[in-house]
């Protein structure tokens, strides 16, 4: 069933609240979302300041200062630091983003931190992306042929290549899957945005084979048609990619292929 | 969502479930297909209803015997129930989790637009023929 509340042992208490260096000019506010399940104690929100004029531009760079300078054991992750590895997805002033390409400055106010929406909670900023990692290996995401394998490279025309633009740049970073009401209700079963964006990617390349079979295991009222083009995954996207598109690319080939 | 720690069953073979129900395309296109219908048929009642505003009930049941406009109301009715069936189908599938639950709820449904449906075209029959 839908869950409107949260339950009882994760409602979000009021953590501790570590002040700035005094003679900080520039000081703003980090609240950030604590939890430890092993400790068997609820949830909180700690708040941490920091003087801008010694961090960097970034929320990451915030958050980096914060678990060397002030407590360590504040838990995240994080990897490439541009953008491009997808670890520091997590939700920051209201929406999916990553921290790494977040900027301080646009965030007014308090900067509140919570981890990725609805998935289970490993440790403070850390979710637990098992089942996300399964759902992206259920569309064998690789290329699938019966032809033999030729000698060299499989040759694609450009205008067929430029098909995966907009598709292959993903991250995989689940900032859009997590925003998806759908995917919240129903994600045992949904294969939700960032999944099913990934599938069109190899629906789409002109050298894959197995176009047929994949389509026959998207077609499911679960997996592929509870998106209700509620758009929060491209709205969301840190990429600038566009998954509620791809989405509605597969429900065209699922009518095409009816004749 | 329940943590996938929680079962011993390996995280794939939980995705792959049941497998692909192959099925859901049907329904997705019909919810389409009268949805478009619904667009000139719920103006062309609107704006029979405005222009009929105010009319006697004898007016009114003589509008509705003639043979197009009787036609056409049935189809109003009929295809909006259908596209009511199709979408509170979706709704049901969306919210309730528990599997018993969401079988009974969405054969209720289907009684009752079935029931309503046929109930309402039955109206139109009655006062036409």
């Amino acid at each position: 069933m839908v869950e409107f509340a949260l339950p009882k042992n994760s409602k979000v208490g009021t953590g501790k609240s570590v002040k700035a260096p005094s003679g900080s000019k520039r000081v703003k506010a980090f609240k950030v979302y604590r939890y430890d399940p092993d400790s068997g104690k609820n949830p909180t929100l700690d708040t941490f300041e920091v003087d801008l004029d010694q961090c960097g531009p970034m929320v990451l760079d915030a958050l980096i200062k914060i678990k060397n300078e002030v407590d360590s054991s504040l838990t995240f992750r994080r990897s490439c630091r541009e953008g491009v590895c997808g670890s520091c997805a997590m939700n920051i002033d209201g929406g999916n983003t990553l921290a790494c390409t977040k900027a301080i400055e646009d965030v007014s106010g308090e900067v509140k931190i919570y981890p990725l929406p609805h998935m289970p909670v490993v440790k403070d900023l850390v979710p637990d992306l098992t089942h996300f990692y399964a759902q992206y290996a259920s569309i064998k995401p690789w290329m699938q042929t019966e032809t033999p394998a030729p000698t060299r490279e499989r040759l694609q025309s450009k205008e067929d290549r430029e098909k995966l633009d907009g598709l292959y740049e993903c991250i995989l970073c689940a900032c859009c899957s997590t925003s998806c009401p759908s995917y919240w209700w129903n994600g045992d079963r949904y294969l939700g945005p960032a999944i099913l964006l990934q599938a069109y990617r190899w629906l789409v390349d002109t050298r894959d084979e197995g176009t047929g079979e994949r389509l026959d295991n998207l077609e499911d009222p679960f997996r592929l048609y509870r998106c209700h083009t509620i758009m929060n995954c491209t709205n969301t996207c840190p990429k600038g990619l566009n998954p509620a598109k791809a989405i509605a690319s597969i429900k065209q080939m699922m009518v095409e292929r009816r004749g | 969502m329940a943590s996938p720690r929680s079962s011993l069953r390996s995280p794939l073979g939980a995705v792959r479930g049941l497998g692909s129900a192959k099925d859901g395309t049907h329904h997705w296109w019909l919810q389409r297909v009268t949805a478009i219908a619904l667009v000139p048929l719920t103006i062309w009642f609107l704006a029979s209803l405005v222009v009929l505003s105010g009319s006697s009930y004898e007016v009114f049941t003589a509008w509705v015997a003639q043979p197009l406009v009787a036609v056409l109301l049935g189809l109003f009715v009929g295809v909006g129930f259908w596209h009511l069936k199709l979408g509170a189908q979706v709704v049901i599938e969306d919210y309730i989790q528990a599997e018993s639950t969401k079988i009974i709820v969405s054969m209720l449904v289907n009684f009752a637009t079935v029931l309503l449906g046929a109930a309402a075209i039955f109206s139109i029959l009655k006062i036409a023929i």
